[in-house]
């Protein structure tokens, strides 16, 4: 398979992508598309998941180099899994903060961001964002990944503090199909999940059932 | 009333017959002849108080510092060698510093006190160097946790130990100056501190105002007690 690989565009198997994540009033939803591609013309896998489970509670998102993305989030996981000796479950702040110590202090070899969100007992509901220089940055709601030029709008127009979670949900699931509608290196199903006080439930939204808007 | 080991007690990697390790043992001794450090936990945070005593007139007030501030929400006051104490503060400072770099939050305060448990007991484990020669406690106030308090003594261990804050300033001042043997020590300086709601989560040295109130209740108290001695004669 030939790989045409020009400076812009990642090595390899790329997450060229549509991440996001909202908080909603309670709770958090993280998701994202289930598209993998190299050189942006052949897509590689059509069911990839992108949403890790690095903690009870905690999820994270990968965009960029697949092979990177996965190698930070092994290693974050594996780091997270110590704090179960301590007495309480770790803050959403360890574990991104435990990935941005891993994307600044390599830097010059990896190429991956991510969006790291969850829920725990001291500051409630997080979105964290690391960014592929190894910002790290809190924010009520974000979007990654090469899909994300196209929802940046309605992002900005739907977005309200406080929904319901069924709101949220319903929020999520369309910006994602909208990003999916136009990306070409983003697409296959929608992979969400719910993160609150109680618990952790995920939704799949396959391609076929995936919200339609006017045009099509 | 001290035993001596013969032979069994020139280095901390020795074992005596009857398994004790003397050098430990000698280490905490230093730390029964220092003068007192306590510290109270109430249910809106934790007051440390020490009895500093003063070796010289021409020392400054506030020198000499026995009470240590460790990250913003932690303090600790020490009894026993106060250069041991010092070097276990930045012991202390360093890894609440690691681990806000790793971890993007304030340490917790068991975690911390396990970490430099285990460093003061590592020195306990070779003949190559001594064992430190101070207890300390360790104490934190957070909204979560509440308030919590630790003692770690020279041989490693650290374990855990309520009126509000500023009702306690005043019976900890109390206590160092019931404390206080006037005949063996001459002057002392009472060194204060608190963490707590009322300071918001941060360790700091308790305002002079406040220390001058507690000062005065604790001299009235003691007066009050040898008055009522009087009497009963």
């Amino acid at each position: 398979m030939e790989r045409r690989c020009t400076g812009s565009e990642v090595k390899g198997v790329s997450t060229g992508t549509t991440i996001l994540a909202a908080i909603y009033d309670g709770g958090v939803v993280i998701g994202s598309d289930s598209r993998a591609s190299i050189g942006g013309e052949y897509v590689s896998s059509k069911t990839i998941n992108k949403v890790i489970q690095v903690h009870d509670r905690i999820f994270c998102c990968m965009s960029g180099s697949l092979a990177d993305a996965q190698a930070v989030t092994k290693a974050a996981k594996f780091q997270l899994s110590f704090h179960r000796f301590m007495e309480r479950p770790p803050l959403v702040i360890a574990a991104a903060t435990i990935m941005k110590e891993l994307c600044y202090k390599n830097k010059e070899d990896l190429q991956a961001g991510f969006i790291t969100a969850g829920w725990d007992h001291r500051h409630g509901p997080q979105v964290y964002v690391v960014s592929l220089g190894g910002m790290l940055v809190s924010q009520p709601v974000t979007i990654g990944g090469s899909g994300s030029t196209y929802i940046y709008g309605y992002v900005d127009a739907k977005y309200k503090p406080n929904m319901s979670r069924e709101e949220c949900l319903q929020f999520a699931t369309n910006a994602l199909a909208l990003a999916m509608g136009r990306d070409n290196v983003s697409g296959g199903v929608a992979h969400l999940a719910v993160i609150s006080e109680t618990g952790v439930e995920h939704v799949v939204v396959p391609g076929n059932k995936l919200p339609r808007f006017n045009h099509e | 009333m001290s035993s001596i080991g013969t032979g069994y007690d020139l280095s901390a990697s020795t074992f005596s017959p009857d398994g004790r390790v003397f050098q430990v043992e000698y280490a905490m001794k230093a730390v029964e002849n220092s003068s007192t450090a306590i510290a109270i936990r109430c249910k809106d945070g934790v007051v440390f108080g020490v009895e500093k005593l003063v070796l010289s007139k021409l020392y400054e007030e506030g020198s000499n510092k026995r009470i240590f501030n460790i990250d913003r929400h932690v303090g600790m006051a020490v009894a026993g060698l106060l250069a041991d104490a010092r070097s276990l503060s930045e012991v202390a400072r360093e890894e609440s510093s690691n681990f806000r770099m790793n971890y993007g939050h304030d340490i917790p305060l068991k975690h911390l006190s396990d970490r430099v448990a285990m460093y003061v007991h590592a020195y306990t484990l070779y003949s190559a160097v001594r064992p430190f020669g101070c207890s300390f406690i360790l104490g934190s106030y957070d909204k979560d946790d509440g308030p919590q308090l630790y003692m770690v003594d020279p041989s490693g261990i650290s374990y855990m130990k309520d009126m509000t804050c500023r009702e306690l300033v005043k019976e900890v001042a109390k206590i160092i100056y019931i404390v206080h043997d006037e005949v063996k020590d001459k002057a002392f300086e009472l060194e204060l501190s608190w963490v707590g709601e009322v300071t918001n989560g941060r360790h700091v040295l308790v305002p002079k105002d406040v220390r001058e109130e507690a000062e005065k209740f604790a001299k009235d108290s003691l007066e009050e007690e040898d008055d009522s001695d009087e009497d009963n004669m």
